[in-house]
C-alpha cells in the first residue's frame, strides 16, 4: 500500500539567523527534501536609485556605503571609478595605491565574514566567527584611523580620497600583513581537514560551470565553478595591473569549493598588500582637483570593480547637471542567489542553510 | 584588458545578419530595434569569434520619449564587451521581448525593471515585483513618479 504524499511549504525568515538579513525562502519541501525555493526580497529597499537622481555626485557617496555594508570601501571605489570615468579625472598616484590597499583590505574583512558565518550556518555556533572576528576588529581599528568609523566609511571621494592616511596607519598594515599568513595556517589547522565540515560541504550545492556562466554569477562563485574570472586580472582598474597575483579558482563548484576559494583568496590579498605597501610613493596628493558642486558632461559612464562578493558595477547617466540622471547599482549578491535554485534541488533543509551561507549575500546590496 | 567592442563595428555585423535593425550606433554602444532582438542576443551569443556568454547588467532609463533598455554583454572566452541597447516609445504599455532564454543572468533584472519601470518583458516566465510588494501603485524609476 503507497501512502499518500503532499508538498509541504515551508517558510524560512525574513527574521531567521540564518538569512543573513531580511530575506525570505519560500521552500517546497517533499518530507524534509528541497524540492523548490523561491527567495522573497524588497524587505530592505530603499529605493536608493531613486534617492541618488535627488542629491549630488558627492552626496551619493553616502549611499554606496549602505549597499554592502561589510565592504563599504569597495562600494566607493566602484562609484567614484564609474565617475572618474565619465569626467575623464585622473587619480593621484598616492591615492591610488591607498586605494588599493582598503580594498584588499576589505576584501580580508568580508571573506572573513563570509567563511566564519559559513561555518556558523554548518552549526559551529559562534566559535569560529569569533577566531575571524579576532582578526576583522584589527581590521576596524585601521579604518576607524582613517575615517572615524567602524562600518560604513564614506572615504574615498571623486578624484582619490578624502584625506591623507595619519602616521600610525601604515605601521599598523604592516604589522597586519605580517601576522595574517600566520592567522590564516592557524585556520586552515582548525578547518582545512575537519570532518564535519568536509563531509557536510564536499560535493553539497554543486553548481556547474555552464549554469555559473549563463545566470551571470560573479566573485568567489563563479570562480569556485572553475572559471577563471577575475576583473582585478583580466580587466585591471585603479592601479591592478601593478600586482602579481594568482586567481584560485575551485574544481566542481561545491560548498567546500567556495569556502576554498575564499581562503586563498585572502592569501592573495596579502600578497597584494606586500607589494602595494612596497610601492606606495611616501608623498604626494591624495586627491585630484575637482570643484564641490561637480558637473560630469552629458554622457553615461559604467564602472566596475571586482568586489569581495563578485562583479559590482555602478551605471551612470549624466545630462550635465550637479546630479545624476540615472544611477543603476548591480548588484554580485542578487545575481548570485539566482544560481540558489539549480543548487538546493534535492538537498535537504540544513543543507539549504550552509548552501545559502556558502554564497555569502548581504541584503543591503540586494534590495538596496 | 576587457576590449570594449565599439557599437560601430558590432552594428556592421548585425547590420549584415538583420539588416535594418540598427536603430543608431556610436563609439560607446549599439541601438537595436526592440522587435528582433531576441534574434540579435541569439546571434551576438552563438555566432563564432562573438561569444557574448556573459550578461553583466541590465537597466532601463526613462528618457521621457522613450525608455532605453541596456544590456552590457561580456564574452568570457574572447575577454570582450558590448554595450546593447533599444529602445520603446510606448509608455502606457511597454513591452520588449525578454532575453531570458539566452542569459538567464536577465531572470532577477528584467523583473527589477518591470517593477520599477513597468515594462514588460515578454517571455520571461515569472514576471512579477521584485523589490516591492504586489499591491504597489505606480514605477517609482519612471521620471514622472513623485
Amino acid at each position: 500500500m503507497s501512502i499518500q504524499t503532499e508538498p509541504f511549504i515551508l517558510n524560512i525568515g525574513p527574521q531567521h539567523p540564518s538569512t543573513h538579513g531580511v530575506f525570505r525562502l519560500r521552500v517546497t519541501l517533499d518530507g524534509e527534501v528541497v524540492v523548490n525555493v523561491e527567495p522573497v526580497i524588497g524587505y530592505l529597499h530603499r529605493g536608493i536609485e531613486k534617492l541618488a537622481e535627488g542629491r549630488t555626485y558627492t552626496q551619493n557617496i553616502p549611499f554606496t556605503d549602505r549597499l554592502d555594508y561589510l565592504s563599504s570601501m569597495t562600494n566607493n571605489l566602484a562609484y567614484c571609478l564609474a565617475m572618474e570615468k565619465l569626467a575623464d579625472i585622473k587619480v593621484p598616484e598616492r591615492a591610488e595605491y591607498i586605494r588599493v590597499i582598503f580594498s584588499e583590505i576589505m576584501r580580508i574583512s568580508s571573506h572573513l565574514m563570509a567563511v566564519g558565518f559559513f561555518i556558523n550556518d554548518l552549526g559551529a555556533m559562534m566559535t569560529p566567527v569569533l577566531y575571524m572576528w579576532r582578526e576583522r576588529e584589527k581590521i576596524m581599528d585601521m579604518f576607524e584611523m582613517v575615517s572615524g568609523q567602524r562600518l560604513l566609511y564614506n572615504f574615498m571621494r571623486i578624484g582619490g580620497v578624502s584625506q591623507d592616511i595619519p602616521g600610525e596607519f601604515l605601521p599598523a598594515v604592516k604589522k597586519f600583513v605580517a601576522e595574517m599568513p600566520k592567522y590564516l595556517d592557524e585556520y586552515d589547522q582548525l578547518l582545512a581537514k575537519n570532518e564535519i565540515l568536509l563531509v557536510r560541504s564536499k560535493g553539497v550545492g554543486i553548481l556547474p560551470k555552464e549554469t555559473a556562466i549563463s545566470i551571470g554569477a560573479s566573485g568567489p562563485v563563479l570562480r569556485a565553478s572553475g572559471v577563471k574570472w577575475d576583473i582585478r586580472q583580466l580587466d585591471p582598474y585603479s592601479i591592478y595591473e601593478r600586482f602579481d597575483f594568482a586567481i584560485p579558482t575551485g574544481e566542481v563548484g561545491d560548498c567546500y569549493d567556495r569556502y576554498w576559494v575564499r581562503m586563498q583568496e585572502m592569501r592573495q590579498s596579502v600578497r597584494i598588500l606586500e607589494q602595494a605597501l612596497a610601492q606606495m610613493p611616501e608623498k604626494g596628493e591624495v586627491c585630484a582637483s575637482v570643484p564641490q558642486f561637480f558637473r560630469p558632461p552629458r554622457g553615461e559612464a559604467y564602472g566596475y570593480i571586482e568586489a569581495p562578493k563578485g562583479n559590482l558595477g555602478f551605471y551612470i547617466v549624466s545630462d550635465g547637471s550637479i546630479a545624476p540622471y540615472r544611477l543603476h547599482i548591480y548588484p554580485p549578491t542578487l545575481i548570485n542567489i539566482t544560481a540558489l535554485q539549480d543548487m538546493v534541488k534535492g538537498w535537504k533543509v540544513a543543507d539549504l542553510i550552509i548552501i545559502f551561507g556558502s554564497i555569502d549575500v548581504v541584503l543591503g546590496e540586494i534590495d538596496r | 584588458m576587457t576590449v570594449a567592442i565599439t557599437g560601430e563595428e558590432i552594428g556592421k555585423k548585425i547590420a549584415e545578419a538583420f539588416p535594418g535593425s540598427i536603430v543608431s550606433s556610436d563609439k560607446g554602444s549599439v541601438v537595436v530595434d526592440s522587435k528582433q532582438l531576441y534574434l540579435i542576443g541569439e546571434f551576438l551569443k552563438n555566432t563564432q569569434g562573438l561569444e557574448f556568454d556573459y550578461l553583466t547588467f541590465l537597466t532601463a532609463v526613462d528618457y521621457i520619449d522613450y525608455f532605453e533598455i541596456v544590456y552590457r554583454l561580456v564574452s568570457l572566452k574572447h575577454n570582450h564587451s558590448l554595450m546593447l541597447k533599444t529602445r520603446c516609445y510606448d509608455r502606457e504599455n511597454p513591452v520588449v521581448p525578454s532575453v531570458f532564454n539566452i542569459w538567464r543572468a536577465a531572470c532577477y533584472q528584467e523583473r527589477e525593471v518591470f517593477d520599477l519601470f513597468g515594462i514588460k518583458f515578454e517571455g520571461h516566465p515569472e514576471l512579477k515585483r521584485l523589490l516591492l510588494w504586489d499591491g504597489f501603485k505606480g514605477h517609482p524609476l519612471r521620471r514622472d513618479y513623485l
